[in-house]
């Protein structure tokens, strides 16, 4: 059993490998900066995982599976954070997304406002992109 | 070798993110290029450990995955907000007794 | 053998494919004209360059690069060009020729002088037979350091890093005289133009969890760095990059409140205070300048526990060992202070505003 451990960290390494140029191909082929976040983003932090749970095998119970972990923690926080940082400071910028744009958006939005009317406590439904802000102008 | 096959998997991905790099038409996606591409490095500086025997390397991963996240804000913010000083967060409100103000 | 022959044949290929790596991107930024890019694919450069030290197996100075040529350079780079344009100016081809003719030879030029070199990693070469070995066989013996790169950095060549450590110290104060200490920096009320309510909620609760994390890990690597790669050079920098992130995400003033640039500028003067102090103190002692084996009188080393590092039966170098920590301490101040002033001068410089590319 314990034999066959470096085999099996081996292998989930290459599925993590795996993963990760999976996503790398999508970030190539993507059409929009939004969706290559999204490919970029889930498949690093996944395909790190495995690869780091990869190499905990191989290394069995030591310091450096310790290490190991922290690193995983590390890049689970960090990882998902830039991407929510990058998307959102490219949404507030007005990036307009590869499908429809904000102004089209916006009047779906004001639509479905109109139809449902003034609504009171929490908001329900279709998130609306946020208060409409000074620096958003129509693109 | 498995952990070789997976380092030169790591690397062909690394090169497509300085494609993507190169190419891509907004900053956005450089930045989320060079974002991953230190990502994938982490993996590679672990795995090349993890080949050559030396798990000291781990240390220099552990760093690279804190520092490549504080290199993408910084870049982020440069490019959106042109500027590196102005808070991201609005400043939290202060208790009764605390000196505050600017 | 065929396991042998392809591992070399690994290990060649990924030296070629990371030497490709560099080449595209040194092209790429030769020619791109907007410099965010450049800048970005400069980090990345040094990335890959990160990467091919620790294929040559020399983590010290992998971590250097990395932390210093990734993380700090950028930033300061962006600083940079906060204070100037964004977009270089286009540059006609025939102004390029007379420059490429000379790369072009100077390049040639070290390719052959390179050819006579001995192959790497050859054992009978002069810098490999003579002073290396000897440093390989009595470094830890001399000095009680397990890492080597430690012990000649910080006990055989201590000169060379106090003159490099006064270097960036040297370094900050220009840049702290020419750009200002931060103090025009906007009130931390003042957020972007057009930014209502938290956006960056997700961003504040990361850089809240991260920032100690960063600055424990940086005395992580200070500490760890007799026994494995690191040292003062290195937490220095991943100190610094510690209060950078709390200044972009918090804001410059909040962190000037919190690390005032007095401060930083007192810690960087205190680094090489203590650097030179240790050595001065050899002097007194009746040594010579950082001449460790007299860092302790007589008196004093006998009341040193035996078992302060947990082996009460071997002999100890203790002035080796202190001497290593204190300097070692004062580089970690100095760097650390000096990458914060520099952040502190190019960012507090800026005038803020929309983005305008």
């Amino acid at each position: 059993m314990t034999d066959a451990l470096p085999l099996v960290g081996g292998g989930l390494a290459i599925a993590g490998v795996l993963l990760v140029l999976l996503g790398a191909i999508g970030v190539l082929r993507f059409p929009d900066v939004y969706t290559r976040i999204h490919a970029a983003s889930i498949t690093d932090t996944g395909g790190a995982s495995l690869m780091i749970l990869g190499l905990c095998l191989i290394a069995g119970l030591s310091p450096i599976t310790l290490k190991l972990v922290i690193a995983w923690a590390f890049i689970m926080v960090t990882c998902p954070a830039a991407a929510h940082a990058l998307a959102n400071a490219a949404f507030s910028s007005g990036h307009s997304p590869w499908i429809g744009s904000f102004r089209i958006m916006r009047e779906s939005d004001e639509q479905a406002a109109v139809q449902t009317g003034p609504q009171t406590g929490p908001q329900t439904g279709p998130k609306k992109p946020g208060p409409k802000k000074p620096g958003l102008q129509k693109q | 070798m498995l952990l070789l096959a997976a380092a030169a998997g790591l690397m062909i991905a690394m090169a497509m993110m300085i494609v993507r790099a190169i190419l891509g038409p907004s900053h956005y996606d450089r930045i989320l290029a060079a974002n991953s591409f230190g990502a994938k490095t982490v993996l590679l500086i672990a795995v090349i450990g993890f080949v050559f025997g030396r798990p000291a390397f781990l240390d220099i991963a552990i760093s690279y995955a804190l520092i490549n996240f504080v290199t993408t804000i910084a870049l982020m913010k440069f490019f959106r907000y042109r500027s590196l000083e102005a808070p991201l967060t609005p400043p939290e409100p202060r208790g009764i007794g605390e000196a505050g103000g600017d | 053998m065929s396991g042998a022959i392809s591992f070399l044949d690994a290990n060649l290929a990924i030296d070629l494919a990371l030497l490709a790596m560099l080449v595209v991107l040194a092209a790429a930024i030769a020619m791109t004209r907007k410099l965010l890019a450049a800048i970005l694919l400069m980090g990345v450069y040094s990335l890959v360059s990160a990467v091919w030290l620790v294929v040559m197996d020399a983590p010290d100075v992998a971590f250097t690069e990395a932390v210093v040529g990734a993380g700090v350079s950028t930033i300061v780079l962006l600083g940079a060009i906060l204070l100037t344009r964004a977009e270089a100016e286009k540059t006609g081809w025939g102004r390029l020729i007379a420059p490429a003719l000379i790369a072009v030879a100077t390049g040639a030029l070290l390719v052959y002088a390179a050819l006579d070199l001995p192959s790497f990693g050859d054992p009978t070469s002069p810098a490999n037979a003579y002073v290396g070995r000897t440093y390989l066989e009595v470094a830890s013996r001399d000095t009680g350091a397990a890492n080597v790169v430690t012990a000649v950095l910080a006990s055989y060549r201590g000169f060379d890093t106090l003159g490099e450590t006064t270097v960036i110290f040297a370094a900050g104060v220009g840049v702290a005289l020419a750009l200002g200490f931060g103090e025009r920096a906007a009130p931390a009320s003042r957020l972007m133009a057009g930014a209502t309510g938290d956006h960056n909620v997700v961003l504040r609760v990361a850089a809240k969890l991260l920032i100690p994390i960063i600055a424990l890990f940086a005395f992580y690597v200070q500490f760890h760095g007799d026994l494995g790669p690191g040292g003062g050079f290195q937490a220095g920098v991943i100190l610094a990059v510690a209060v950078i992130l709390h200044a972009l995400v918090f804001g410059l003033r909040e962190t000037m409140t919190a690390v005032k640039p007095s401060f930083a500028r007192g810690v960087a003067a205190l680094g090489v205070l203590l650097y030179s102090g240790i050595g001065v103190v050899c002097i007194v002692n009746g040594g010579g300048f950082l001449d460790y084996g007299h860092l302790f009188t007589a008196e004093i080393e006998a009341q040193i526990p035996p078992g302060l590092l947990g082996d009460p039966g071997a002999t100890h170098h203790w002035g080796q060992h202190f001497g290593i920590f204190f300097i070692e301490l004062g580089v970690l101040f100095t760097v650390a202070a000096t990458m914060v002033t520099i952040f502190y001068g190019f960012a507090g410089r800026s005038p803020g505003g929309e983005a305008k590319l």
